[in-house]
Order: C-alpha cells, then structure tokens, then sequence
C-alpha cells in the first residue's frame, strides 16, 4: 500500500526495504565535488601556486641587480639551490598567506550552508548531523591539505628552475644532498599541516558559530595575527612556545643534524591543545543548533 | 461527508505515520508552537490550516527534526526524528521554499539528495524529474530556477525517498494560478497511490479540495482536529435569504430550531445553518408564506471559521473541539 511513484518502475516483489546507508565518505565526497564549483577555492589554490612563481621572479630579479637580500635566515641560500625557495615561503606564508588560504574554505564550509539555508535540505535525508559534520571537516581539511602541497611543488619547481636542483646546507651547517633536501622539504611540508590543521578546526568552529563565511574567515586570520601579535609583546615571551604561531616554525627542526624533534612533537600537542576543543566546540553547537532559517 | 475521502486508515498498520504530542516551542517569550497534539494516520491527506504565523512551518520544522521542540514529543511510524535520523526514513518533505545548491544544476542536487538517501535512490531522479515535470530544464543551474521550479524540484527531491509520509509546508504558495493547479494535482495523485501527506497551508479552499482531515491552528495552538466534512457541518454554512415577505421570514428563521446568528446585512437575512436545517426551514418559510426569491450559500472563510470556533459557543461539535486554546482565543 505504500507504492509511491518511485515504486511504480520496481520490479515486482522488490527486495524489502533495506536502504544500503550512506555514510560520512558520502558527505565527503559530495563536499568535495561542490568545492569544485566555488570561485574561493580557485582563488586559494590559485594563490598556492601563484605566490611561490612570484616570489622566485621577484628573487630572480633581485639577484641580477645585485642586491642579494640577506635580512632573512635563507636568504643567502636562495640563488644557490632550488630547494630552498619552498622552506622560505613556509617561512612568510605562516605570517597570514597559508592561513587565509585555509580559512577561506573552512570558515565557509558550514556557513555556505546557512548562506543558501541548505542545511534543512540536507540534514532531512538520511544522514546523522554527525556524519554531515565529519564530512565537511574533513573536506576543508582536504582542500588545505592540497593548498599546501600545490604551493610546496610549485615553489620546488620554480626555484629548481630559478637555482637548479643542488644541495642545501642545514640549520647546522652541515650539507645535504639534493634528493636528501627534496625529501625534507616534502616531511617539512606535512610537519606544517599540523598548525594548518588546526587552523582549520579554528575555521570550521567560527564558521559554525557565526554562521557568515566572511565574519568566519576575518575572524580566523584575526585570531591567527593574534597569536603572533602576543608572540612579539614584551612581557609575554614565556608564551612563545605555547603560541599557535609558533608552530608554523617546528618544521625547522628537521634541518638540523641530528634532526631536533623536540619542536615537532610540542607542535603536535599544541596544536591538539587548540584544535580539538575548537573541533569538539563545533561540532556540539552543530549537533545542537536549531535549523530554523532557509 | 459524502463528498471527502474516507475519514481515516485502519489503525493495525503499526504506528501511525506522525504524532504529536503537547509540542511546545519557545523563542524567547513567544511562543511559537503552544501545545500542540495532533494524529495523522495511514491514507491521511492531512491539512494543517492556519494564518500566517500561526506556527504551522515550526510545528513542522520539529516534526523533521530540524529544530529541538521546548517541549513535547514528535513520533514518524513510532520513532522520534531527535534521537536518529532514521526515524525519517519512510518520510519526506521540506518547510518553506525547498533549497538547493545554486552552483549545481538540478540532476546533480538530485543525485546529491539520492547519494544522501543511500539505497536505491539515485535510480528514481529520472523518474521524479518527469513527474514534475522538470526532466528538460534539469542541466539548467539551480540558481536560475523559479520558484515554481524549486517547488516542483523540491517535490522531485521528496520522491528520491519513496515516502510513505510528504510533509509539505505551504507547497502552493507562491505559485501563479497554473502551478497551483498543478501542484494541487500532483499532491493529490501522490495521495491516491497512497502516499500518506500533511500539508500546511493558510488557504481553507486549497485544504478543502485536497484533504480529508484537518488541523486549524492559531497563535500556536490547535482550535480544531477533525474530518473537514464535519467541521463545515458544525462550523454551519452562512447562507443569505432574500423572501416575498422579509419581515415574517425573519421571525421564521429566528424561531427556527438550527438556525443561528440569524441578522439583517445589506438588505437580505443572513444566518448559518446545516443543509438539513436550511431544507427545513424553506419549508417553514413557505408555510409562512415569505417566498424564497433568493437563498445562497456563502463560502465559510478561514476567517468565519475561527470566527464560529473561538467565539461560538459549542459550535465544534464534529471533531475533536480544542475546549480551553478556544475560550483563551476568545479571550484575547
Ligand atoms: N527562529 C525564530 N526565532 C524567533 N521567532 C520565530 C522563529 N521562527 C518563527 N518564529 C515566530 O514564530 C511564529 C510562528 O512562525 P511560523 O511557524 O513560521 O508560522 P507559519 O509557518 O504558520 O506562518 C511567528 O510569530 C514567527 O515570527
Ligand atoms: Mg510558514
């Protein structure tokens, strides 16, 4: 008695109703297909990838006039191997290019839904708000995850073009081959995915509590300067280890001999420090909250 | 009655398709949603009638489990929409416009929605967009849709699930003249290959064509739970009599027993009254010699009935009459 106009096409003497579930892999999938369609992520993972080209442009330039800058730790590296350009632009990019970046997707991810009130759409098929949490979480995670590596290979590849691809002398002093020094700067990479990550937890809760994507990203990078503005005030350098900002910098301990990984494993628990009640907070207030818009 | 569907579904099916029970939502100091109880069963093509704000698109919001009730409890087929979103299984429906992902054409918001069903959803889009109609401008980005478009898409969306229970929230609001029709009639085919469907709606005619029972709600709370074909009963039709002789008639009506309100209005007699008592009173008239030159019927409003059912007295007889929401209505 229950045939619906779906039903109409069944075959006869249909398997009972036993909806093969979907799941959080559903949510993720889905989440990242739409990503494909919004002009932010274009625009973040074309800033990925533009700023490293730059950079070594600029670089480049600077170095056939003559005016070789050395007022940074790598400076000096630059034009000698390829390899450096990449742990330089890490360097600059934690101050708020790779957390814009980041925020642009994860303060958007929940707030896009409330901007097109398709949250009600959503959450009234046959998914658990948890599983349309998890997805999207991870999805912002997944975009960032790529930011990073598209500017990493694109700045690899820029500066091996610009240098050439040579070995890179350490934090010790000590040299390193070029494939060594390409492996390093591949491990340094995913130590810097580590304060990203939480950068995306910090995203994703603004974006579920404010429920505005530009108020949600303003906010992320607001609260991302805030730890380096707390960094550099006199008084509070007992801080500075603890500081989420800080953290962008652990990756530094791989390019010493032996490698330190002291400053790894504090920004392991830092971050976790930061990120996972960031998490936990969102991921409450989304379980809780009432859908009364859209 | 004899015009609506029959009243409602044997009750041995199981749990019935929605109950509501004492369901309150608070936003600050209204209250939006004030106690309200009500049953829908199996074959119910259920109105749920009331003004704008009444709290009819919030009653439904907790029914699918999108905003927490204050207090009392909701029930799909016995399973609350609050502890798992399984009890939304056999369920599908939207509250106001249905949404969409504007960036995405139609078939993939369908197939999105399908993916989000799990099953074998995705295998009805096809299907779904020709039932409503929309299989030709399913490439077309939703963004540029209509709003009849996204209602209709929106249905398309509630049939991926292949419901036993639709709730619709106002579905033909908004909608011109032709869409209306339209959608009236798609609703009404869905009933009849027993589809179980509540409908909220602030038009008693749209109800009227299409339910067989109905809920009127006001300021949050329910005044009326019943057969339609009752409630026209006992609410009474208003009719208008013009006669030979006016003054004679209208001692008739008022010593005429089931004749109420009887009144004078813009030179004629009005009053209300069941068809068995009007029968009845043509004949008095006649005896009286106060011939009928005129005596229509007048369409009962939304507004008459609220009218008859908060300041009436004991006028609901046919359904379940909501006694005190009534007298603190009146009181207002
Ligand atoms: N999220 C909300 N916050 C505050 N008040 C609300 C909210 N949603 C609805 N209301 C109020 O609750 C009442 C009922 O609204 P609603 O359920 O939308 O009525 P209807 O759908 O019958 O027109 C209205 O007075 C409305 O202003
Ligand atoms: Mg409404």
């Amino acid at each position: 008695m229950s045939s619906g106009v779906g039903t109409l096409r069944a075959p006869a003497g249909a398997a009972p109703r036993s909806r093969s579930r979907p799941g959080v892999a559903t949510v993720y999938r889905w989440e990242l297909f739409k990503l494909r369609f919004q002009k932010r992520t274009y625009l973040g993972l074309g800033a990925a990838a533009v700023v490293p080209i730059l950079f070594v442009v600029a670089v480049h330039f600077r170095h056939h006039r003559g005016e070789g800058g050395s007022d940074f730790a790598f400076a000096s590296y630059l034009t000698k191997s390829g390899l450096v350009v990449p742990l330089v632009l890490l360097l600059f990019g934690a101050v708020w290019m790779f957390p814009l970046i980041t925020a642009l997707v994860a303060g958007d991810i929940f707030a896009s839904e409330d901007h097109n009130g398709t949250l009600k759409t959503v959450l009234t098929r046959s998914l658990e708000r948890w599983q349309i949490f998890a997805g999207k979480a991870l999805a912002a995670l997944t975009y960032a995850i790529v930011a990073i590596f598209i500017s990493g290979t694109v700045a690899v590849i820029a500066g091996c073009i610009q240098s050439g691809f040579n070995s890179v002398q350490t934090l010790s002093g000590t040299i390193v081959s070029a494939p060594k020094g390409l492996e390093l700067v591949y491990m340094s990479l995913l130590i810097y995915l580590i304060p990203i990550a939480t950068v995306v937890c910090i995203g994703v809760l603004l974006s579920t509590i404010t429920r505005n994507s530009a108020a949600a990203v303003v906010g992320t990078l607001m609260i991302s300067l805030l730890f380096q503005l707390i960094g550099i005030l006199p008084g509070l350098g007992a801080t500075v280890p603890y500081l989420l900002s800080t953290q962008f910098n652990a990756w530094q301990g791989l390019l010493r001999q032996p490698i330190d990984w002291a400053p790894v494993v504090r920004a392991a628990w830092v971050c976790a420090m930061y990120g996972i009640p960031a998490l936990v907070a969102a991921f409450l207030v989304f379980l809780r909250r009432d859908v009364a818009g859209g | 009655m004899t015009d609506a569907p029959p009243d409602a579904a044997p009750a041995s099916l199981g749990p019935a398709p929605v109950e509501v029970r004492g369901l309150v939502k608070r936003y600050g100091e209204l209250e939006a949603v004030a106690g309200v109880d009500l049953t829908v069963h199996a074959g119910d093509v259920y109105g749920y009638l009331g003004p704008n704000g009444a709290g009819k698109t919030t009653s439904l919001r907790m029914m699918l489990g999108l905003i927490r009730p204050t207090e009392g409890t909701v029930r799909l087929f016995g399973r609350d929409p609050l502890e798992s979103v399984q009890a939304l299984d056999d369920v599908a429906g939207f509250v106001e416009a249905p949404t969409f992902y504007p960036y995405l054409n139609g078939r993939r918001n369908l197939e999105l929605l399908g993916s989000f069903d799990g099953g074998d959803a995705r295998e009805r889009i096809e299907q779904a967009l020709e039932t409503v109609e929309l299989s030709d401008r399913a490439k077309d980005k939703v963004g540029g849709y209509s709003h009849g478009m996204r209602q209709r898409l929106g249905i398309a969306g509630a049939l991926l699930r292949n419901p036993k229970l639709l709730l619709l929230d106002e579905p033909a609001t908004g909608l011109d003249p032709a869409g209306m029709r339209d959608m009236r009639l798609l609703i009404r085919r869905l009933a009849e290959q027993g589809m179980t469907v509540m409908l909220s709606s602030h038009l008693l005619a749209e109800v009227e064509e299409l339910c067989n029972r109905v809920a009127i709600v006001r300021s949050g709370k329910i005044v009326y739970e019943g057969a339609i074909a009752d409630l026209k009963r006992s609410a009474g039709a208003t009719y208008w009599l013009t006669t030979t002789n006016d003054e004679r008639a209208l001692a008739v009506c008022r010593a005429q027993p089931g004749i109420e309100g009887v009144r004078t209005a813009h030179g004629r007699i009005a009053f209300t009254a069941d068809d068995a008592a009007v029968a009845e009173l043509s004949q008095a008239l006649i005896e009286a010699r106060a011939l009928i030159q005129m005596l229509t019927p007048q369409t009962v409003t939304l507004e008459d009935l609220f009218f008859s059912l908060t300041e009436g007295d004991g006028i609901v007889n046919g359904g379940r009459p909501a006694g005190e929401p009534a007298t603190l209505e009146a009181s207002r």
